[in-house]
């Protein structure tokens, strides 16, 4: 009784200071934007504003990620989809409301329409330039393409690594579809330019503050929201289909049906997280519905520990943070360096760096798997020990 | 639909994987209460038989009937668990990641659905449940331990325990016995003379022992057909039987 409850306090422990520490920096970034004057030291500039947001809408998308693969046990390499499909529904609102002011000044069409000589607005961009329409699509396209996707893969029991491979596919599909120009989503130059968004300047620290405290609430929101799924009964079934599927079917709990539940929710999170992530970032493009894209998602996750929710979060902080500083510093490499990164994780840290703070999969455990490993491979190729 | 008043009726059931027939004109049928012992080699289809009655195989042809009613070749693995048959896998199978106390929990009989699932609130009665089951199976002071933590035996117990909690009316159970003591074979055996009479048990088992002390009816599988039924010493008995399972 008393360890289970010691993990218990624990985890509602760790629940609490994520909660506590994110909502701190969303009201002190904002803070230490507007009210702070620029040559302060603890002045936080705009660009670092928009980009701390962007780790935010990260840090939601990951999540996203944990919930299905973490808790269900659905490796999904195709999460990027509904992250930029978000993002797309958010970026069509932005582009209405540029309205005239676009550099062909047509009230109505976007400029890359106008410059494709479209005579009219294309039927599915009808209702965009109405915002709370255009978020309830970010949450209802990318849901209702995981129903679809969903119902058809866990109906026909595709599980593992087809399922990954098959939503691989889909997010390469969705890429080389949006390039197109027929399409009607701006092809390879995405969607860019906008203005405002509901009436507030894009550019103006303000909005940018805006947007960040937006994005602080979305992900605390996600995150309680999550949290309270995966500890509800139906939380636990989750758990049970992800350890022993065949198992819950024949205790009579239809897998498909929580699968897709499960999957469908995951999807519209994601989507959540792109539509914020539009408006900080000013671009939409088809290159984030490419498949490096949504591997690098679960890489945060397996980075902060898998299954534990706040570890999504800070995995994709850190990854992301330690991204922008590579990035910067040796751009040549950063790919090594995150790959470098999946195999250490991977070997050394079963269970991400929550995991090293908990003390279990602690590096020296580690270590002796990574020992052990190898010796094995060696043993396979027939060397000596 | 024929009419029946046994519980599971199978008759003339076939099954061919890539033309090998598996299930070769089965029938077999199973009253309100009753335990049954099902023996066989390897290979006599045994597995594929619990397979069709839960759903997970579709027969070629045949009927399979519960209650005379329920068309169980159409159904799934989590509809026939709904309709009340609980299947327990050789290999102990329990949700290792969870307490045993969870196991349990999950395994209650109730609304399986992904809503009420999703807010459901334990209430007492449950809990109390949870705990007449656990005293069952004797793991009450291992309540809060994960099942990974638990011992062979205790995980085979466990996932009786969560069989008896769905509260089925049949119990499929596939070799309780392998991998237990002399001890733990003879205890199980009492349980499930225990168990019969308020349900149905099929029990498969290769332990002539263990068979010997259910002293119930018993059915022999060969290559997918019923080769003799009638008690184990009448089986044992049978020339047939004699040649292609107890002589060798």
């Amino acid at each position: 009784m008393g360890e289970q409850s010691l993990i218990g306090r624990v985890v509602a422990a760790r629940s609490q200071a994520f909660l506590i520490v994110l909502a701190i920096i969303t009201i002190m970034v904002p803070i230490l934007h507007l009210a702070v004057p620029p040559e302060s030291f603890f002045y936080v500039p705009s660009y670092a504003v928009s980009l701390f947001g962007k780790y935010l809408c990260y840090a939601l998308l990951a999540l996203s990620v944990d919930l299905i693969w973490g808790y269900c046990g659905i490796l999904s390499l195709g999460h990027g989809a509904f992250f930029a499909l978000g993002g797309y529904a958010m970026g069509m609102h932005l582009m209405r409301e540029i309205g005239s002011r676009g550099v062909y000044g047509d009230p109505t069409l976007p400029d890359f329409m106008v410059f494709l000589n479209w005579e009219e607005l294309p039927w599915f961009w009808y209702g965009f330039d109405i915002f709370p329409f255009a978020l309830l699509m970010a949450l209802l396209v990318p849901g209702f393409l995981a129903l679809v996707f969903g119902w058809f893969a866990f109906r026909s029991r595709v599980t593992g690594v087809y399922l990954s491979i098959i939503t691989q596919a889909m997010t390469f599909a969705l890429m080389l579809a949006f390039f197109r120009n027929e399409m009607g989503f701006g092809g390879n130059n995405g969607l860019t330019d906008f203005k405002d968004v509901l009436g507030f300047d894009l550019q103006s620290n303000a909005t940018r503050a805006g947007l960040f405290v937006a994005s602080g609430i979305a992900l605390g929101l996600g995150y309680i929201l999550c949290r309270s799924v995966v500890r509800s009964k139906a939380g636990k079934v989750l758990v049970a289909v992800r350890d022993a599927e065949s198992r819950s079917r024949f205790l009579g709990y239809k897998v498909e049906h929580y699968k897709l539940f499960v999957f469908v929710l995951s999807a519209m999170l994601a989507g959540l997280a792109g539509a914020l992530y539009t408006p900080q970032v000013g671009i939409i493009n088809p290159s984030e519905f490419s498949p490096a894209n949504s591997i690098e998602i679960v890489v945060w996750v397996a980075v902060g520990g898998r299954g534990t929710l706040v570890g999504a979060a800070l995995g994709a902080l850190i990854v992301n943070g330690a991204k922008t500083l590579l990035t910067g510093w040796f751009p040549e490499i950063w790919l090594f360096a995150l790959g470098g990164l999946f195999v250490f994780v991977t070997l050394f840290m079963p269970q991400g760096v929550l995991g090293l703070a908990r003390g279990e999969g602690s590096l020296g455990e580690g270590a002796r798997r990574a020992v052990a490993f190898l010796r094995a491979r060696r043993a396979l190729r027939g060397e000596r020990p | 639909m024929k009419e029946s008043n046994a519980l599971l009726y199978l008759d003339n059931v076939n099954v061919a994987f890539d033309g090998f027939k598996a299930i070769n004109n089965l029938s077999l049928y199973i009253e309100p209460g009753e335990l049954r012992a099902v023996i066989g080699p390897n290979g006599a289809g045994k597995t594929t038989m619990m397979d069709i009655i839960t759903g997970k195989t579709r027969p070629d042809s045949g009927d399979v009937l519960w209650k005379g009613e329920h068309d169980l070749t159409k159904l799934d693995e989590a509809d026939s668990a709904r309709l009340g048959i609980g299947r327990k896998f050789q290999k102990p199978t329990v949700f290792e990641t969870h307490t045993v106390y969870d196991n349990l929990r999950l395994a209650l009989k109730a609304d399986r659905g992904v809503w009420p699932t999703l807010f459901a609130r334990q209430s007492a009665a449950e809990r109390a449940r949870i705990d007449e089951y656990l005293t069952l199976i004797r793991l009450t002071d291992r309540a809060e331990d994960l099942a990974a933590n638990l011992s062979h035996g205790q995980k085979q117990w466990l996932e009786i325990g969560m069989l008896l909690a769905q509260e089925p009316e049949l119990l499929l159970v596939d070799e309780p016995a392998a991998g237990m003591t002399d001890d733990e074979t003879m205890e199980t055996a009492t349980l499930l003379r225990d168990i019969a009479g308020e349900r149905s048990v099929i029990v498969v088992e290769h332990d002539m022992a263990f068979v010997r002390a259910l002293d119930v009816k018993v059915s022999v599988l060969h290559e997918g057909s019923l080769l003799a039924e009638g008690t184990l010493q009448h089986v044992s008995d049978d020339p047939r039987v004699i040649e292609v399972y107890l002589g060798r």
